[in-house]
């Protein structure tokens, strides 16, 4: 296991995290590689979402550390950010800007694929709304925006909390196609759900 | 490999965005920076109304009377500076990118310069007719608020991000933000009334700057710091 963690892509050592006096997770060990999926399993309230903030170095570990190519990420945050991409509860778009100009204000945050925008929209089904602003956009259609950010940044490892959160059957399986494909294409996805999540990837389950 | 093909957006880019975001967000939404706006000429000119129509008086209290209106009204437009970026998840988002947090957060103390404390800047000399201020004293004035403002606001993003998860953080804000604001009052406010009386005013004019300066070169990156330990 220690041998596979030193040489693992991401690699999270002995993890211990408190929220209060509550213990989330102790001594906990992962190890991820491209071409992988880490799903996060467990019930409400157990602290997927606060695993998920650890790993992207959003709160501070109790103890242990998380690894990017074997070098502690918070020493180099900046590296392990710009192969990153976040896919939150919240899904982060300003209600008042169309979502063509929350995108474009993302694509000067982080290193964009290149990868045609209207394509994306198209294959998201939100390209018809791309003039309207957020908040005329329903709850589904939201998260559906903050999927084209996560195609449209050029970034390794994806990390997803409740991807399907709010989407409908198609949508629910075209994030299912789509982490699949990223797998495929030697990306890496920590994604954490509650609901069965079925892939044709590799994947390791983590329950907390 | 792949790491090192990878294109980082620039950081003044990032800077310029963040700006500009915001700035199309208050087009879209004037109100939010009307408000301040409001209130420092509403101060201003409700002041003479009450103390009465002396000019010794007026001109005595002129300078002083708009510097606390001016401070007051950028305090209260710094206490919405991260909130909605924190409320709708954008702030995370700025965490997890690859740009410097600081480059960021000076991006978004600019833009609230641009967007509070320049309009202030501007109608000052409006306000100042009601004190009878001569000419050349507005000049100076119109220079002491440009480089007060632009530390104010810069100062005031440290305060609203550390008081950004609180609930009603406005009175802790204050408590932040006003020790480290008293200089730029002082010396804003005693610049304007050495120049009245007809004293030079550049020495007071060159420690604003000074000041500034110095919380320009500082603040962005207590902001990013503060940013950090208010999201955990």
């Amino acid at each position: 296991m220690r041998c596979k963690a030193l040489t693992a892509k991401l690699s999270g050592d002995d993890l211990t995290l408190f929220r209060g006096d509550r213990c989330l997770f102790k001594g906990l060990n992962f190890a991820l590689n491209p071409g992988e999926v880490l799903l996060l399993e467990g019930r409400n309230g157990s602290g997927k979402t606060s695993l998920l903030r650890a790993i992207a170095g959003l709160i501070e570990l109790e103890t242990g550390r998380v690894s990017w190519d074997g070098v502690p990420i918070r020493g180099q945050r900046q590296a392990f950010h710009l192969a990153l991409v976040w896919l939150a509860h919240r899904v982060g778009f300003k209600a008042d800007l169309t979502l063509l100009e929350n995108l474009r204000f993302e694509s000067s945050l982080r290193p964009q694929a290149e990868r045609d925008l209207e394509e994306v929209l198209e294959r998201l089904g939100i390209e018809r709304l791309k003039n309207l602003p957020m908040r005329a956009l329903s709850a589904g259609q939201q998260r559906r925006v903050a999927l084209a950010r996560m195609l449209l940044a050029d970034a390794v490892l994806w990390m997803l909390d409740e991807p399907v959160t709010n989407l409908d059957r198609e949508g629910r399986s075209l994030v299912m196609q789509l982490v699949s494909e990223h797998a495929a294409h030697n990306g890496m996805v920590i994604m954490a759900a509650h609901q069965d999540i079925k892939l044709e990837a590799p994947m390791q389950t983590i329950r907390l | 490999m792949m790491d090192q093909q990878r294109q980082m957006p620039g950081i003044w880019a990032g800077m310029v965005a963040v700006a500009r975001r915001d700035l199309l967000l208050v087009l879209k939404r004037p109100g939010d920076v009307l408000n301040p706006l409001f209130f420092f000429a509403m101060v201003a000119t409700l002041f003479p109304l009450a103390v009465g129509p002396s000019v010794e008086q007026l001109e005595f209290s002129g300078p002083g009377v708009l510097w606390v209106a001016a401070l007051l009204a950028m305090l209260l437009s710094l206490n919405s500076l991260f909130t909605s970026d924190f409320e709708d998840g954008s702030l995370e988002q700025m965490l997890v990118s690859s740009l410097p947090l600081s480059a960021l957060a000076f991006g978004k103390a600019a833009a609230h310069w641009l967007s509070s404390g320049l309009p202030l800047v501007i109608v000052s000399p409006l306000v100042a007719m009601t004190f009878r201020m001569p000419v050349a004293v507005v000049g100076v004035l119109m220079l002491t608020l440009l480089l007060g403002t632009l530390s104010l606001s810069l100062l005031g993003s440290i305060g609203a991000a550390l008081t950004v998860g609180l609930h009603r953080g406005t009175a802790l804000l204050s408590l932040l933000v006003l020790p480290l604001s008293m200089p730029v009052l002082i010396f804003g406010a005693r610049t304007v009334s050495l120049a009245a009386a007809g004293d030079t005013a550049a020495g007071g004019l060159y420690f604003l700057a000074a000041y500034t300066v110095l919380i320009m070169s500082i603040a962005p990156f207590a902001t990013a710091a503060a940013l950090r330990i208010s999201n955990e």
